[in-house]
């Protein structure tokens, strides 16, 4: 109603005159109210009723997505393991100054073994002893036994001194790194799974260093992961780049008929297409038959093309090629054929007038499709998982091993960060380029 | 389009000196191999793109002539490499023997190369008795492991599509119109469970769904339950609806509803008799593709379910992982044959929206 009314109100308000008089005597709707706030109220009431249609899916998608993906980043900073299972001495062990140089007192010794004995009593589920070994034999590698067998122990120690007590269990505590150690992973927030996913670690002095070479792992993984995805990207543009244009120089309706071509592949399961590259790859795989039918190769010299980076690579390349080719097909589209001509009749060459002229306009098309590719190629997780073999995973494939088998979630998580940000700069950088809203299918 | 197609004399001459050559050559290639399937390879890889090649005009030089026919040949094999995966398993899946490749007799087409062994497979492993015949439809149904993957994967797909399509068809409503707030945000925001890497996405809901009586209504952890697999579908599914209705509302005229306004009508009226008409093709693509997201999703499933909950994708998953068996290619197949079906319903969907919308005569 009131809309209607503002409506009438601005057709009213024609001439030079009735202009002037607004000036001085603002324009009332029928209902009293002045023409300005009138408008302000129905903008806002429009505005709150686009809001409200996009709400329930909003809360759908920040408790279904944003929420749990917030939590699993906590996890990357926060394990309690140390303090869930001595509560008492993770609280003392705060009074200990390691930089002096001395081992923690016999007062924080005495709650440490108090605590111990009575964690190992109560055993309670995911709150045990070997929960807490595991936690500090992350940042400690072979200090878990320690902690279980000096638990075992720990209720005949009944009085001090509980040092000396402690290293005639085993002489291992007598190691103010140890002690160093153990005060670092009581404290519940940590950036140690960070530091052991940039492949650095708190070294005897407590300071932070690289990883030996031996340890390094995850960053070469993740170097190799954004290698693999810009070659896999580049290849998709070279692929991409004719096919595009062929297909927007045709007429529609052929052009409708082969881009059934490049359609199926989008629409068909990824596990199909996964399938079909191993039966093509495998040695003894279609490829390989025909290019020894050939007389390419020997019976003997089959290639290896599968279960390692060129298999990666290569179905990679044929799963993402659609996500390069639909982009750059929809700005080739707009090119009006117009322009070559005129350049060519004007004296250039065929190369010349494609590099000046036909190039510079589908860079928008080609920045689309390959941050696309790109973002997407980081993430993959399937098919390096079923053809890379050992030497053709992604970083994916090491975070999912960590959540569901190795179970160090806190170091799963915090690698789940970093790939996490890598991903977001490139999708930030995707809508300042390109635009969320060119995102197209078909 | 009917314009008659005049060769000047010099064309002419091109033409033909090109299929002298590729039938020479197709020749020379059939005496050295001597294998039937290999010159009609080579006879395709060359000779579509010289049948493709539109006419050139007529001040074409020879060397423009030769660059085109090249470029054709590029793109031809392109569309090969594209297009030959897919199609190359569903003879595969005929295969008598329990290989991945082509054997002898495939070959030279003997009949008993062939066979329908693992289609029956599909139905059969798993089950308890399966050359039994009492109770074998019900023995089937309950037990057979690809059936059950199958109920599974249906269940799971057409659940999330509802979810996704009623919830993101509002929500595109509300994005489509001039004066939203925040509109690029909240784009952004929905568009990114298609952009952060699924694993990512599904060790979150991995550790959130763990716990229990995150829902006040649910008391149960959701780790291994339906609900928290058509839940996490339904999450993946969101961008494609979203992008496919936005899409189909960006060429909505608004003069439409202003009119129907304009001749009486209340609000409900005017988006049940005019905008639900226009936008139901691009409802029914965005929900085809939040099917499709759902069916062929992997990570999630191997993430949040249990045995009980394997689908499709998730068996075919395990079984290239441990067994490699021809009952995959089996079961790759008939998802081959309906995606073709999607894609066409989809093309169809398409026109249908553009002949509504007057963008094109149909």
């Amino acid at each position: 109603m009131g809309k209607k009314m503002s409506d009438t109100a601005v057709n009213n308000m024609g001439t030079q005159a009735q202009k002037l008089a607004a000036e001085n005597n603002p324009l009332i709707t029928a209902d009293g109210i002045p023409l300005k706030q009138k408008l302000a109220k129905t903008t806002r009431k429009m505005k709150m009723r686009a809001l409200l249609l996009t709400m329930p899916l909003v809360l759908f998608i920040i408790v279904s997505f944003v929420i749990p993906i917030g939590q699993m980043l906590h996890r990357g900073f926060y394990n309690p393991a140390v303090s869930n299972v001595m509560p008492n001495f993770s609280i003392a062990i705060k009074d200990w100054d390691e930089t002096t140089g001395e081992m923690p007192s016999d007062e924080i010794l005495k709650v440490f073994v108090e605590d111990l004995a009575l964690a190992r009593k109560n055993r309670e589920v995911g709150k045990t002893v070997g929960n807490m070994a595991t936690r500090i034999n992350y940042e400690l590698p072979g200090s878990r036994s320690l902690f279980t067998k000096t638990a075992r122990r720990a209720d005949k120690i009944t009085e001090g001194p509980y040092l000396d007590e402690l290293i005639a269990i085993d002489k291992k505590w007598d190691n103010h790194n140890l002690w160093r150690t153990v005060k670092r992973a009581s404290n519940d927030y940590t950036i140690s799974f960070f530091l052991a996913a940039l492949d650095l670690k708190y070294d005897e002095n407590g300071e932070i260093s690289r990883a030996d070479p031996l340890y390094q792992i995850y960053v070469p993984i993740l170097m190799k992961t954004l290698m693999l995805s810009a070659l896999i990207t580049f290849l998709c543009f070279l692929i991409a780049y004719p096919v595009s244009y062929l297909l927007s120089t045709l007429p529609l309706r052929t052009s409708n008929l082969l881009m059934i071509l490049v359609l199926l592949p989008f629409w068909t399961s990824l596990l199909v297409r996964t399938s079909a590259w191993i039966a093509m790859l495998q040695t003894e795989g279609i490829i390989n038959d025909i290019m020894v039918y050939l007389g390419i190769i020997g019976d003997d010299g089959r290639i290896q093309m599968i279960y390692n980076q060129t298999g990666t690579v290569i179905s990679m390349v044929h799963i993402l090629l659609p996500f390069m080719i639909l982009p750059l097909y929809s700005v080739m589209k707009t090119i009006p054929p117009s322009y070559m001509r005129a350049a060519k009749s004007m004296g250039a060459t065929n190369s010349y007038a494609f590099r000046k002229v036909y190039f510079p306009q589908t860079i928008p098309g080609i920045a689309a499709g390959t941050l696309l590719v790109f973002i997407l190629a980081i993430g993959y997780y399937i098919t390096p998982a079923l053809v890379g073999g050992s030497d053709g995973i992604f970083i994916s494939n090491l975070i999912a091993d960590h959540i569901r088998k190795t179970l160090n979630w806190s170091l799963g998580s915090a690698l789940a960060a970093i790939l996490l940000v890598v991903v977001l700069i490139f999708y930030w950088m995707y809508n300042r380029l390109v635009g969320v809203d060119k995102l197209k299918f078909g | 389009m009917s314009a008659q197609i005049i060769l000047t004399d010099e064309q002419k001459y091109h033409t033909n000196l090109g299929l002298a050559a590729l039938v020479a050559s197709t020749v020379l290639f059939a005496i050295f191999t001597g294998s039937i399937a290999g010159t009609i390879g080579f006879f395709l890889i060359f000779g579509i793109p010289f049948f493709a090649m539109n006419r050139l005009p007529a001040y074409a030089t020879i060397k423009d002539k030769v660059s085109k026919y090249i470029f054709m040949t590029i793109c031809t094999l392109i569309f090969i490499f594209l297009i030959t995966p897919i199609l190359i398993i569903i003879p595969l899946s005929f295969n008598a023997e329990p290989y991945f490749t082509f054997t002898e007799g495939m070959l030279n087409l003997e009949a008993n190369a062939y066979s329908n062994r693992w289609y029956a497979d599909i139905f059969r492993f798993g089950m308890t008795d399966p050359d039994g015949t009492e109770n074998w439809w019900s023995d089937m149904w309950n037990n057979a492991t690809w059936v059950n993957a199958a109920r599974n994967s249906f269940f799971i797909a057409i659940c999330a599509t509802i979810l996704a399509t009623t919830f993101g068809t509002l929500a595109a409503l509300g994005l489509s119109r001039p004066e939203m707030p925040f509109r690029a945000q909240i784009t952004s925001l929905l568009i990114s469970p298609m952009i952060v890497p699924l694993v990512i996405t599904a060790t979150g809901m991995f550790f959130f769904f763990a716990q229990k009586g995150i829902f006040p209504f649910f008391p149960e952890s959701l780790a291994n339950t339906y609900t928290g697999l058509v839940l996490a579908h339904a999450t993946l599914g969101v961008p494609f609806v979203i992008i496919t209705v936005t899409a189909t509302l960006s060429g909505f005229d608004r003069s439409l509803i202003r009119a129907s306004q304009g001749m009486g009508a209340t609000g409900w009226t005017t988006f049940r008799r005019v905008i639900m008409p226009l936008i139901t093709p691009g409802m029914i693509s965005g929900a085809l593709f939040a099917f499709i997201t759902s069916f062929d999703e992997v990570v999630a499933v191997i993430f949040l379910a249990d045995v009980d909950q394997r689908t499709i994708p998730r068996q075919m998953f395990s079984g290239l992982r441990e067994q490699i068996s021809p009952t995959i290619l089996a079961v790759a197949t008939i998802l081959v044959l309906i995606s073709i079906a999607l894609l066409t319903t989809l093309e169809l969907l398409r026109r249908r929206s553009e002949r509504l919308r007057g963008l094109s005569p149909g």
